[in-house]
């Protein structure tokens, strides 16, 4: 496309309204109106000045502003829908997600789920508007800030006139003393922390332009941040899971390939005091004791790197920690985190083997209620051995006796009680709460001693190398927020012509300001404060 | 209550009797006759001066019960409802004083401090004892990301103020349309706040209170307490305290029916006193108060509403999400689930971006943009007040 040429002798590209050296309005809608588009220096942009191929139409499409806006109002209303009922991972884990909603909430908890609604910020739709969004800050920021970098950097201090007259800040100054008044303006603007350029006697006043790249550094936050959490979906970068880790055991922890391993040494909880001065009487109104903590006393372990395959890992301690909320124990990338825990979990029990008549005790076995032996061997003939054993009893849908998990929170057995008097062994079921011979009536039977318990804890295991990403996303955004929320890019142009000095105002906002900038000039030299055009254009139209 | 805390709690009354007296200093500065100077000239006359000294006392007030509070519980004083709500106030106060010291206008003190006391006060009808910390709050972050956020919202509020002055100011209440019964709309719901306070106050003197059994969302029995008589009732509720009424209707489970029949409550209220105020004035309440607004530019206005919350939204985005994403991290193991609050602390930081984006671009300028900050601050009061209480999540604090 032909480039255009100023009059002033500057070659603009295709498409450009204002003239990139003297700010010469080069179209025609500019020469009639009353006030210039000041929006990105009247620079030429390209979703503004091509719209022929395919290419261009996305381009033009994702660049616009409005169309963005549409994309943030979509993305409020779809978000705010999932909050009206709970989301598919703040439900139950037990139960089946639409028989969940239908009962919960009724008609609508049913249309929701149907609706997909249920897991609304996992559907395609919602990602999709997401994409969308980060498309629209791509391309609406490389369209802008390109050309308004090079519009500023090209400015020159010298402006045309028609320029300067089409501000919203404009007026002309008779004055006695063009040079004096100049330098006074000039001395003037430097102390209010404008640079100052000087051309051909002519001023321009510039200050906070950094302030112009705010819209653009927040956009490249975010994109960093939308584009960190988009690689998350690759294997590898992020791992979520969850270890149960029993008093004094130690397991390897999943997603580290058997390197490492996590040791409970103990978990307890705390309660705060009830009788306590402060806190005594919200509890007393919350009616139930509080939390004070949650902790697991942890030993990490690293597998130590040896040849031999399949042998019992040998484990070298790493770290020792307390991990509690808010406190997780960290490691490579990796955190553990306190999640959740079981009291007193039933760990051994032990029985005595009795002989019912003379109540004489033959011996004592302890089970191990994970890994229970088959006999125990008492002496003299006595020996006990299990039958059966159900770690979590319940007696299943055909009345025989089944567990529900390999868990032991209601463990019961069939013993087989051998003793010299019955070589064949006698049939006994021994649960909680219950004791029943099985064949006719037993001569011994299993009498419960002692049961030993232990804490649970169950720590998340987290990996997120997302996280960097994230992390420069967000600072790289906080920068450029600040940068173009708490300052403004304001400039003003003195030009001298015969007898009078012409002088233009320009802010990208906070006109205010500029306005006070122009009072103090006013008071100090003989320059008088220029009008706003603004309510005089708006009447025009 | 220990020593301590009595007197962080008489701070915060004197905080809240300052900042009524600061109320009316702004209001008879803008109503009040003009003061002429020595040359003889209209200069408007000292009031204001006198309310933003008023309001910086007051403002000193409430850091006294702020750090008074804080020595007693070992934690800063912003883990419950309580406590939450009447840092917002005091953040929207400190808003106030921000902008005041830029623009000097009465006008912003005479519609904020009573927002200020509004907000305050609906604190006071939380339990106010002070709590221990949940392990989940236990953090450094407790204190950096909530003060963040509630000075972030308080600096937005004031968006809000500005707004609804400049709609007070311009809209035509002579006719009967849309905008006008949308803005007696908003002033109704700002009454019917007070109404709430009021109810909450009358029966708590008479300690008016029901016991109900019901059947949770569980499915499991459960005990609640209604403070105000039932008009909506919980599922399959029960009354068992003698003499109290039975429920009109009885809610679903899922909802905090208590909750429910407060909002009830507090929105008959609300039309009681307003349909009072309509017959006293005889004309809507926006009417009522726009000739006090004559001399108010609303340009000036306009701009002190984008200027509050050009300063107030980056500070919400640092607070509401990116120290809140920090936290999360740390406390729940992932920055970011989905959490109803969090959901809203997102919808609230899209809507305040919508908003920049179509007044610096598509020039969205006086009515409209007021009409947009009123939205804004619905939403963060239905951040504050429903998500809290009725979408129930890891948030819920009352």
């Amino acid at each position: 496309m032909n480039e255009v040429k100023c009059d002033c002798g500057h070659s603009n590209p295709y498409g450009t309204n204002l003239c990139q050296y003297c700010g010469k309005p080069l179209q025609d809608k500019d020469n009639k109106a009353s006030l210039l588009d000041m929006r990105y220096e009247g620079a030429a942009r390209r979703s503004q000045t091509y719209n022929k191929s395919i290419v261009d139409k996305i381009w033009n499409f994702f660049s616009s502003v409005k169309v963005g806006i549409w994309i943030i109002v979509l993305t409020l209303i779809a978000s705010s829908i999932g909050t009206i009922f709970p989301q598919e991972m703040y439900i139950p884990n037990n139960v089946d997600p639409a028989e969940h909603y239908k009962d919960e909430y009724g008609i609508a908890g049913q249309m929701y789920y149907t609706l997909g609604f249920h897991n609304l910020y996992g559907s395609w739709w919602y990602m999709a508007l997401i994409a969308s969004l980060g498309i629209s800050l791509i391309i609406a920021s490389i369209d802008r800030v390109v050309p308004l970098y090079r519009a500023l950097k090209n400015q020159r201090v010298t402006r045309n006139d028609a320029f300067l007259k089409r501000q919203r800040l404009f007026g002309r100054s008779k004055v006695e003393q063009a040079d004096k008044t100049l330098i006074k303006a000039k001395s003037l603007l430097e102390k209010r922390k404008f640079k100052v350029r000087e051309e051909n006697g002519n001023l321009l006043a510039e200050k906070g332009r950094f302030s112009r790249w705010g819209p653009y550094v927040n956009h490249l936050g975010l994109i960093i941040f939308l584009s960190g959490a988009m690689l998350r979906f690759f294997p590898g970068m992020y791992v979520d899971d969850i270890v149960w880790v029993r008093e004094g055991e130690t397991e390897v922890i999943p997603g580290t390939d058997g390197e490492f391993f996590i040791e409970n040494e103990q978990f307890f909880i705390e309660l705060y005091d009830e009788d306590d001065e402060t806190f005594g009487p919200a509890m007393e109104r919350a009616g139930g004791q509080t939390i004070q903590n949650y902790q697991t006393n942890a030993v990490l372990y690293e597998r130590e790197k040896t040849d031999t395959v399949g042998a019992v890992p040998e484990l070298e301690e790493v770290k020792k920690d307390e991990i509690r909320v808010n406190h997780p124990l960290r490691f490579n990338n990796f955190a553990l985190y306190q999640m959740d825990y079981k009291l007193n979990e039933l760990n051994t029990m032990s029985f005595t083997l009795d002989n019912r008549e003379t109540g004489e005790s033959i011996g004592t076995i302890e089970i191990d209620l994970f890994d229970p032996q088959d006999e125990y061997d008492l002496g003299d003939g006595y020996k006990v051995v299990i039958d059966s054993y159900f770690p979590n009893f319940e007696f299943n849908d055909d009345g025989e006796p089944s567990t529900v998990s390999s868990i032991p929170d209601n463990p019961a057995f069939i013993f087989q009680m051998f003793s010299p008097e019955h070589p064949d062994g006698e049939y006994s079921f021994v649960g909680i709460q219950r004791n029943e011979d099985v064949f006719g009536e037993n001569d011994y039977e299993m009498s419960f001693a002692d049961v030993d318990t232990k804490n649970v804890t169950a720590l998340t295991v987290r990996k997120d190398l997302t996280l960097p990403f994230i992390i420069t996303g967000g600072v790289i955004f906080m920068i450029g927020l600040i940068q173009g929320s708490y300052w403004s890019h304001r400039r003003i142009w003195l030009k001298r012509t015969d007898r009078e000095i012409w002088m233009a105002g320009h802010a990208n906002k906070h006109w205010e300001s500029l306005k006070k900038d122009f009072r103090t000039l006013a008071e100090e030299t003989e320059l008088i404060i220029p009008e706003d055009q603004s309510k005089k254009a708006k009447k025009e139209r | 209550m220990t020593g301590m805390e009595a007197v962080s709690g008489n701070f915060l009354l004197i905080t809240f009797f300052m900042y009524l007296l600061a109320t009316i200093c702004f209001t008879v500065s803008v109503t009040g006759r003009k003061w002429r100077d020595k040359q003889g000239e209209m200069k408007g006359n000292r009031w204001g001066s006198f309310g933003f000294i008023v309001t910086l006392i007051g403002f000193i007030f409430a850091l006294g019960y702020f750090v008074t509070r804080w020595m007693t519980a070992g934690h800063a004083p912003v883990s419950n409802m309580f406590e939450y709500t009447t840092f917002l106030g005091i953040a929207l106060s400190l808003a106030f004083i921000i902008l005041y010291a830029i623009y000097k206008t009465n006008v912003l003190g005479m519609f904020t401090m009573p927002i200020v006391m509004l907000i305050i006060a609906f604190a006071s009808v939380f339990p106010s004892e002070v709590e221990p910390l949940i392990p989940a709050l236990q953090s450094n972050w407790l204190k950096i990301h909530v003060t963040t956020t509630a000075l972030g919202q308080g600096i937005l509020s004031i968006g809000f103020a500005a707004g609804l002055i400049y709609l007070i100011r311009t809209l035509d209440f002579t006719k009967r349309d849309k905008k006008v019964f949308w803005l007696e709309f908003i002033m109704y719901s700002l009454i019917s706040i007070i109404g709430f306070v009021l109810v909450r106050y009358i029966f708590s003197m008479f300690q008016y209170q029901a016991e109900f059994q019901y059947i949770n969302e569980t499915g499991n029995e459960a005990e609640m307490t209604y403070n105000l008589p039932p008009l909506l009732g919980p599922n399959e509720g029960e009354v068992l305290t003698s003499g109290a009424m039975e429920p009109l209707i009885s809610m679903p489970a899922w909802l905090r029916s208590d909750d429910a029949n407060a909002v009830v409550w507090s929105l008959g209220a609300g039309l009681i006193l307003y349909v009072l105020l309509r017959v006293l004035f005889r004309k809507p309440v926006g009417g009522k108060i726009q000739p006090l607004l004559k001399g108010i530019n609303p340009d000036t206005v306009d701009e002190v509403s984008y200027r509050a919350i050009a300063i107030g939204f980056p500070v919400f985005a640092l607070g509401g999400l990116i120290f809140a994403m920090i936290w999360a991290q740390i406390a729940w193991t992932r920055f970011w689930g989905w959490d109803p609050k969090e959901v809203w602390a997102l919808i609230t930081f899209l809507f305040y971006a919508a908003y920049l984006h179509l007044r610096l671009s598509q020039g969205w300028h006086g009515e409209r943009s007021a009409w947009l900050c009123v939205i804004g601050f619905v939403i963060i009061m239905f951040n504050l007040i429903f998500v809290n209480l009725v979408i129930a999540g890891l948030h819920s604090y009352a």
